[in-house]
């Protein structure tokens, strides 16, 4: 697929040097042959001891360990070897590993958008019956629809998270005599009246991820889309019927512009508006611990970031309501909001041996969504509705479960992650060139053009 | 082989290193072995060979672990193995040397063929194709790439600065490095200090320098923001805002080709002859129109193979915006754009190709003027 061009230096008659390099090359490309060795499921009569299965999915570092202490028990009693890959470029590499056909048995997407462009190329297998009845018990439909094409289920929802939390100091709101905000007004009157006491800018964010910087962006105009505009307009507008030049994201944009464009507001602990795009997005725990900044959005998973940094007396801090850090969710225009943004992991069988169905049926139940929080210092939750909340240690996590497991919430998935892939790479630059200074009638206008015509 | 790497990942770091060292060693005494001894001419030798000829696919074979095929491939192997042996044995005596020169191009020729003239002629074609191959859709996908706004156009305008900026900076600054230490004491040592970066992988030049450019607030983790601290100035993001970004980037490229730069005009500038030099010097020139009217005309065609040759290691950069900044504030180029529209799913095959010919179209100037440029050498 590439034209290759081949900058030939030739540094005279080196012919050894030469006929070295092509050999070492050839021997290295051996190996990268080698490598990539198919797994062995068990074969169709269901005997699975003994056999691996492979998962590849975006988490790492302490997120991959929690997810491996979440099954290891189960996959010993079952005798399956799991095999967890972790990748920080998930997203991208996935596309390149679906057209060559170097598949795992199962891939774990953190979007639906990129879950149905895998669909459609024909790679992901449809679950076996076992696993669609555990999928269609465990999970409210809206969740069912995100992994459900042309009628049929396709993958298993996994963890969950609930963005759209603002994490705060409950010891300098006493301290500022301030107290939470219930609705998106008083949110700003609060900000200027921080602002006033401190004379710092309240505010830090950090929209850097490497190659998917800007979600953080996305998110948080996701979340005012749906608070100002509801449901129906952000479904419109996760399908394309709704234009990204509408005025209801124009209008989404410019409360977004309120605080996160306003230099007086922003960026706590690190520099002007433009350094949020410099800023990665766990590092914002820093100076929220250290007491610099005082207000920022983001989702339960910023939790884990507080287990590394330090407070300003140089001791860990306590996430609790009355400890060092606590956060309360996004108020909406009017006090009781009950429409959350959300996201989440999906997993997909690329094959349908037994053992990677057994896995699939592993994942899909209540049995593992419990595994999972019951795993010590855990950060992720579930949609599971057969998730015991009470089991839940975190306080945090513990309110997050309410609102997913609440029939009255409105959940809808982070409008990125649910659109299409080449538009949700689009949304990201945007939102990254809208922090530069890019004009919000010019960002629209580009994050639309990446909507494939038809 | 993959038992081999997965013992060698559950080793500590440490012990992988000597480990990985021996190992390529060995690879390269049996490779040495092969093209420098076996060889030889003489009975043993050919014995030799002909254990090789058979011996290697089977190595091969048992590496790669393909069992269940093995007894084919060990079939088929020993067929064309002998083969080729008895058709180098026959030609000896210089009978069949066609057909001996043509058994022994046809791997390599087949391999060419698979490996870059059809993977060639797909992308032409899939430049004209929609981004799902299906339909042909003209010119669409330049219209594309130079839409206004469009990442394309970005990564187009920013590669021509590249293929501008990188080559006179590598190349003007090798030169004058390699004037200066010409000759001088401790000329070896010198060389090598600016040789270094050229054996460094470009990723792991950018990965150095994304540290030296890091900005924080503070405290400053990046050595660069740090001396701008020093001096009392506030700290500049570097990679942040466009054009900025992209000279940081270009400099990148520069401390890598510099080396390379300076290792051949240097040898080129010791191929000048002497006495053209003193000639001019009892003309009564200064330093300074010695070098411009008889070293630089004396070296003009290595200087024009080293300006070609950065100049396209400019055109093809992908692993700097990787490594850095992922193609993010304007920086991408047109070899990182072209990977990532086919990073995503559905995958852009029309642009990608696209953007891979205007790559293509790009080079093909170059290749031709350096062709020339060795066409006159030769003549002259």
């Amino acid at each position: 697929m590439r034209v290759h061009v081949n900058g030939g230096r030739s540094f005279g008659p080196v012919r050894q040097a030469a006929v070295l390099a092509v050999a070492a090359a050839s021997v290295i490309g051996l190996s990268a042959c080698s490598s990539g060795g198919g797994s062995s499921g068990g074969n169709a009569s269901g005997s699975v001891k003994g056999a691996t299965v492979t998962i590849y999915g975006p988490d790492t570092g302490t997120e991959a360990t929690e997810l491996e202490a979440s099954w290891s028990a189960w996959a010993k009693q079952q005798g399956i070897t799991i095999q967890y890959t972790g990748d920080k470029n998930f997203t991208a590499n996935i596309a390149t590993k679906i057209q060559a056909n170097s598949l795992p048995d199962i891939g774990m997407f953190p979007q639906p958008g990129l879950l149905s462009a895998a669909v459609q190329t024909g790679k992901v297998k449809e679950l076996d019956s076992a696993t669609a009845t555990s999928v269609k018990n465990n999970f409210s439909t809206d969740w069912q629809g995100y992994v459900t094409s042309g009628g049929k289920l396709y993958a298993t929802p996994m963890d969950a998270s609930v963005k759209g939390y603002i994490w705060y100091s409950p010891a300098d709101f006493k301290k500022w005599g301030v107290s939470v905000p219930t609705t998106y007004d008083q949110l700003l009157q609060l900000t200027s009246t921080i602002r006033q006491k401190t004379g710092q800018p309240p505010w830090c964010a950090g929209f850097n991820s490497g190659d998917a910087s800007g979600w953080p962006g996305a998110d948080q105009l996701a979340e005012l889309v749906l608070a100002d505009s509801g449901p129906s307009v952000y479904d419109a507008w996760v399908k394309g019927t709704t234009k990204f030049t509408d005025p209801a994201i124009g209008s989404a944009f410019d409360t977004l512009g309120k605080t996160l464009l306003n230099p007086q507001y922003v960026n706590a602990g690190f520099g002007d508006v433009k350094s949020i795009n410099s800023t990665a997005f766990g590092d914002v725990a820093t100076p929220l611990a250290s007491g610099k900044c005082a207000l920022t959005n983001q989702a339960t998973f910023l939790e884990a970031s507080f287990a590394t940094v330090k407070t300003a007396a140089g001791n860990t801090p306590k996430v609790a309501p009355d400890g060092d850090i606590w956060a309360f969710p996004q108020p909406g225009p009017t006090a009781g909001k009950n429409a959350v943004v959300g996201g989440g992991d999906f997993a997909a069988a690329f094959d349908a041996n037994a053992a990677t169905q057994k896995v699939m049926q592993y994942l899909s139940s209540a049995e593992w969504a419990n595994s999972l929080i019951a795993v010590p210092n855990a950060s992720f939750i579930s949609a599971n509705k057969g998730l015991d909340a009470t089991k839940e240690q975190d306080a945090l996590l513990a309110s997050a479960i309410k609102i997913l497991q609440d029939p009255a919430t409105v959940f809808r998935f982070g409008a990125d992650d649910a659109m299409p892939n080449v538009v949700e790479t689009a949304f990201w630059t945007g939102m990254v060139d809208w922090i530069n200074g890019k004009s919000t009638s010019a960002v629209q206008a580009q994050i639309q053009a990446a909507w494939p015509a038809g | 082989m993959s038992a081999f790497f997965s013992w060698l990942a559950g080793l500590p770091p440490l012990a992988q290193i000597p480990v990985v060292i021996v190992a390529f060693g060995i690879v390269m005494v049996l490779v040495v072995f092969f093209i420098e001894v076996a060889p030889r001419s003489g009975r043993g030798y050919s014995i030799m060979r002909l254990c090789v000829a058979i011996g290697v696919p089977l190595a091969v074979l048992l590496i790669l672990g393909i069992e269940a095929g093995a007894f084919w491939v060990l079939i088929i192997a020993a067929i064309l193995g002998g083969g080729l042996f008895w058709l180098d044995y026959r030609a000896r005596g210089g009978s069949g040397y066609v057909i001996q020169l043509f058994a022994f191009l046809s791997p390599a020729l087949l391999l060419l063929l698979i490996g870059l003239v059809y993977p060639a002629v797909q992308t032409f074609v899939n430049a004209f194709r929609s981004n799902d191959g299906t339909h042909f859709v003209g010119l669409d996908n330049f219209v594309w790439v130079f839409s206004g706004g469009s990442t394309g156009l970005i990564a187009f305008i920013n590669t021509i600065v590249w293929v501008i900026i990188a080559p006179v900076f590598a190349t003007g600054i090798g030169l004058l490095y390699a004037v200066f230490v010409d000759r001088s004491r401790g000329e070896k040592v010198l060389k090598v200090f600016i040789f270094m970066p050229v054996a460094i992988s470009l990723v792991g030049a950018s990965i150095i320098f994304k540290f030296f450019f890091d900005y924080t607030q503070d405290p400053q983790i990046g050595l660069l923001n740090q001396v701008v601290e020093w001096f009392g100035g506030t700290p500049v993001a570097w990679l942040q805002n466009y054009p900025l970004n992209m000279v940081m980037l270009i400099i990148i490229l520069i401390w890598t080709q510099t080396g390379f730069a300076m290792v051949l005009l240097s040898s080129a500038i010791k191929g000048v002859p002497t006495e053209q030099v003193e000639a001019a010097e009892l003309d009564g020139t200064n330093a300074w129109q010695r070098f411009w009217n008889v070293t630089v005309p004396g070296i003009r065609p290595t200087i024009i193979v080293v300006w070609i040759t950065i100049s396209i290691v400019s055109l093809k950069v992908y692993d700097i915006i990787a490594a850095t900044t992922g193609g993010q504030n304007d920086s991408t180029v047109l070899g990182y754009e072209m990977v990532k529209q086919f990073e995503i799913l559905p995958p852009q095959a029309g642009h990608s190709a696209a953007l891979a010919l205007l790559i293509f179209i790009l080079v093909t100037p170059f290749i031709w003027y350096n062709a020339r440029n060795l066409k006159r050498q030769r003549e002259e």
